[in-house]
């Protein structure tokens, strides 16, 4: 065989070199060719493509206009977002949510203790990123600081101690992205562990257990979060002595936290439910405790099929959060409702303004956990590609 | 059914609140320091929080009236924001010590809710913004008008109320939030819009041309709108009711927050009483004698709150009105202090 290979290369109608493979013909490659495949390809796309690109000429430039180039950046008052000759056009009043930043970020917080919240946000972030950035180092020093420290310094710092020569502020005057925020993210961090807890409950042998979480779940998910809520401050003041009726926030923060950790359980539930009874045969084979099972072999495996419902069900919570209006608590949706009605603002533009203000934050905030939690599944999923 | 039930709940609560023996709602407020109010969760000119958050408006000057008055800082006042399913049991159950929240005084919610009115700081009722094109005058000439009204309120009730009495030809149209109806009215929807007067002058600044528009002088409902306490305690009752006199009282004397200081050296008999250089009236309430010099200090007459909050002195230039003082043609009027 190598004998023919070699008489043949000395023949000299034969070609020595490798030719180069040439280029695929120009109606094959390039964007003309992805244009004419992807968004010409057949009657049905070529109309489809041709309608939505008169659509988007139809809404995107008047909303480009309404967001940027008739918007109204500068200004004090109402005078400068409000319709007359010298612009009869007005776009946005950016002026409105720059004037009120600061009150739809602190609420009605007392001005000179604001730079307490100002800490609390640094850290939340601190401790957001240490624990979510995994090539950080030392992350379980980041754990104890996200689930030990930054609670207990919060709480301190956001409410106050006298001892430490903070002064006292109650919940009543917290408001804007602070309540938001603080809600929201004890109903995450809550949620989650309680909510396996109680899908192992359920799928427990043991009665008690299993019934107790059953009744839970079923309860708390049979009724809404705007009943629970409304039932705390309606009559739960009603029937306790003054001194022993909880705070307002934390009534909210315990039906928020609850209420979610029902949900998680379920979509935990389903996770264990996924996983082939294979799993647990081979680690009870293994001689694992059930504490060990659990820890090193099923939750792993069952958490990391959930991901996209457990974020899911964080976004859904964090939107839920406006809720806590239900109990007189001004979270960032209730502070920008509230100054949009401010006769000092009052302008034909200035209530979308805020609503499309509220969109931005809730997208950026969304769009945050869902992108994160897609690069988790991706770094999770080289195991099942392999 | 949903309605009888929160009416027999709240009916039971005032039961509870009212049996239960109060320590008197002005010692406990002096040993909390301050006076916990209640509010709405924003209305314009009445309660609202400015850029700095800060409640600011008619309603919050009770408030900080009766903060200036106990504790000589209008500041002592701790602000609950309330909804207007949770106000009244708000007070029941003595979360608020006060609820100053734009609330009409009606005879139900002082027989049956456990709460008493001390009295009216806004006089409001329901009237009509039309444009100036329709050159009208009346409200009696909107027959065949298509009136803009939100949906499922009191407002709508009167309108058909009132169109049926004058004899008048209804079509209106109906929205289901505050919102809609303002920017449907804007639209040129329908001729005219109503709901509560205050509100009027607040929705008129939104609409594209406000000048364009006229707010008719009909009032068609009684909408009288003043701070209430609960039941039973008629110390703190009084000084709520005493305070908001002092604030009449004040203006009808034209003692202002400039110059109540000359005023205390002045010969007026009246005025002696009324900033504690003559007599003990301060006492009496529990109180200490210079009470209505420390209110009008820190807040001013009832005018100036007025204007300052929703008068000329304020966006909404809303006008005097039923709310000028009873010898100026308006219905604000206080008992002598004596």
């Amino acid at each position: 065989m190598s004998k023919t290979v070699s008489s043949n290369a000395n023949q000299s109608f034969v070609q020595h070199n490798v030719i180069e493979p040439s280029r695929p013909p120009s109606n094959l490659v390039g964007p003309v060719a992805w244009a004419r495949e992807h968004l010409f390809g057949g009657v049905f796309n070529t109309s489809a493509t041709i309608l939505i690109l008169l659509f988007l000429a139809w809404v995107v430039p008047p909303f480009l206009d309404f967001l940027w180039f008739d918007a109204v950046w500068t200004g004090k008052d109402r005078e400068a977002c409000i319709f007359n000759d010298a612009h009869p056009d007005v776009g946005a009043c950016w002026a409105f949510i720059k004037d009120r930043f600061s009150f739809f970020n602190y609420g009605t917080y007392p001005i000179p203790e604001r730079w307490r919240v100002d800490v609390f946000f640094v850290l939340l972030t601190i401790a957001v990123v240490w624990m979510l950035k995994l090539s950080l180092p030392r992350r379980d020093l980041g754990a104890i600081f996200a689930f030990v420290i930054l609670p207990v310094v919060s709480y301190f710092l956001l409410i106050g101690s006298p001892a430490l020569g903070l002064p006292i502020v109650t919940t009543n005057l917290w408001g804007g992205l602070l309540v938001t925020l603080v809600v929201s993210a004890v109903g995450i961090v809550v949620s989650l562990p309680l909510g396996i807890l109680l899908a192992l409950g359920r799928r427990s042998t043991m009665p008690a257990a299993q019934v107790f979480s059953v009744a839970f779940i079923e309860f708390v998910r049979g009724v809404p979060l705007i009943t629970v809520l409304f039932m705390a401050s309606v009559m739960l003041p009603l029937f306790v002595p003054r001194e022993f009726e909880p705070d307002k926030l934390l009534r909210a923060l315990v039906g928020v936290a609850l209420f979610a950790s029902a949900y998680m359980a379920e979509v935990v539930r389903a996770g264990l439910q996924a996983l082939p009874k294979g799993q647990y045969e081979g680690a009870m084979a293994l001689g694992l405790s059930y504490g060990q099972m659990m820890r090193l072999i099923i939750l792993p495996q069952a958490l990391k099929v959930t991901i996209p419902n457990i974020v899911s069900n964080y976004i859904g919570l964090f939107k839920d959060t406006t809720l806590v209006v239900i109990v007189g608590l001004f979270d960032f949706l209730r502070t920008i409702e509230t100054a949009r009605i401010d006769p000092i603002w009052a302008a034909p533009t200035v209530s979308p303004t805020g609503y499309v203000y509220a969109a931005i934050f809730y997208f950026i905030f969304c769009f945050a956990m869902s992108s994160y939690a897609r690069t988790i599944e991706q770094r999770l999923s080289k195991a099942d590609k392999r | 059914m949903k309605k009888w039930v929160a009416t027999a709940a709240l009916a039971a609560g005032a039961l509870m609140t009212a049996s239960m023996a109060s320590a008197g709602t002005l010692d406990t407020v002096k040993a909390k320091g301050q006076v916990v109010c209640g509010h709405g969760q924003g209305l314009a000119g009445f309660a609202l929080p400015d850029a700095q958050g800060v409640w600011r408006g008619l309603d919050s000057d009770v408030c900080r009236a009766l903060a200036a008055a106990i504790f000589n800082d209008p500041n002592k006042v701790k602000v609950v924001p309330l909804t207007s399913k949770d106000r009244f049991t708000a007070l029941q159950s003595g979360e608020i010590d006060v609820l100053s929240r734009n609330t009409t005084w009606t005879l139900s919610r002082e027989a049956s809710l456990g709460l008493e009115f001390a009295g009216i700081n806004y006089y409001d009722g329901q009237g009509f913004m039309v444009r100036k094109s329709l050159k009208l005058t009346s409200a009696k000439e909107l027959s065949g008008a298509s009136v803009c009204v939100q949906q499922g309120t009191t407002t709508e009730l009167n309108l058909a109320d009132f169109f049926r009495a004058n004899k008048l030809e209804l079509k209106s149209v109906t929205f289901a939030t505050n919102d809609e109806t303002t920017k449907a009215y804007d639209a040129g929807r329908c001729d005219a819009l109503t709901t509560d007067a205050s509100g009027l002058y607040s929705e008129r600044l939104r609409l594209a041309k406000p000048d364009d528009h006229v707010v008719l002088p009909e009032i068609i409902s009684k909408e009288p709108l003043g701070p209430s306490v609960r039941k039973g305690d008629d110390q703190w009752l009084d000084v709520v009711k005493w305070t908001q006199f002092v604030l009449i009282t004040a203006e009808e004397l034209g003692v202002t927050q400039a110059n109540v200081d000359a005023m205390l050296k002045s010969d007026n008999p009246e005025i002696k009483r009324l900033l504690g250089t003559e007599g003990k009236f301060g006492e009496s309430l529990g109180l200490t004698n210079d009470w209505a010099y420390r209110i009008i200090k820190h807040i001013g007459n009832y005018g100036e709150s007025f204007e300052r909050n929703v008068g000329e002195g304020s966006p909404l230039k809303i006008a005097r009105g039923l709310n000028a003082l009873w010898n100026k043609g308006g219905l604000q009027y206080a008992p002598p202090i004596r």
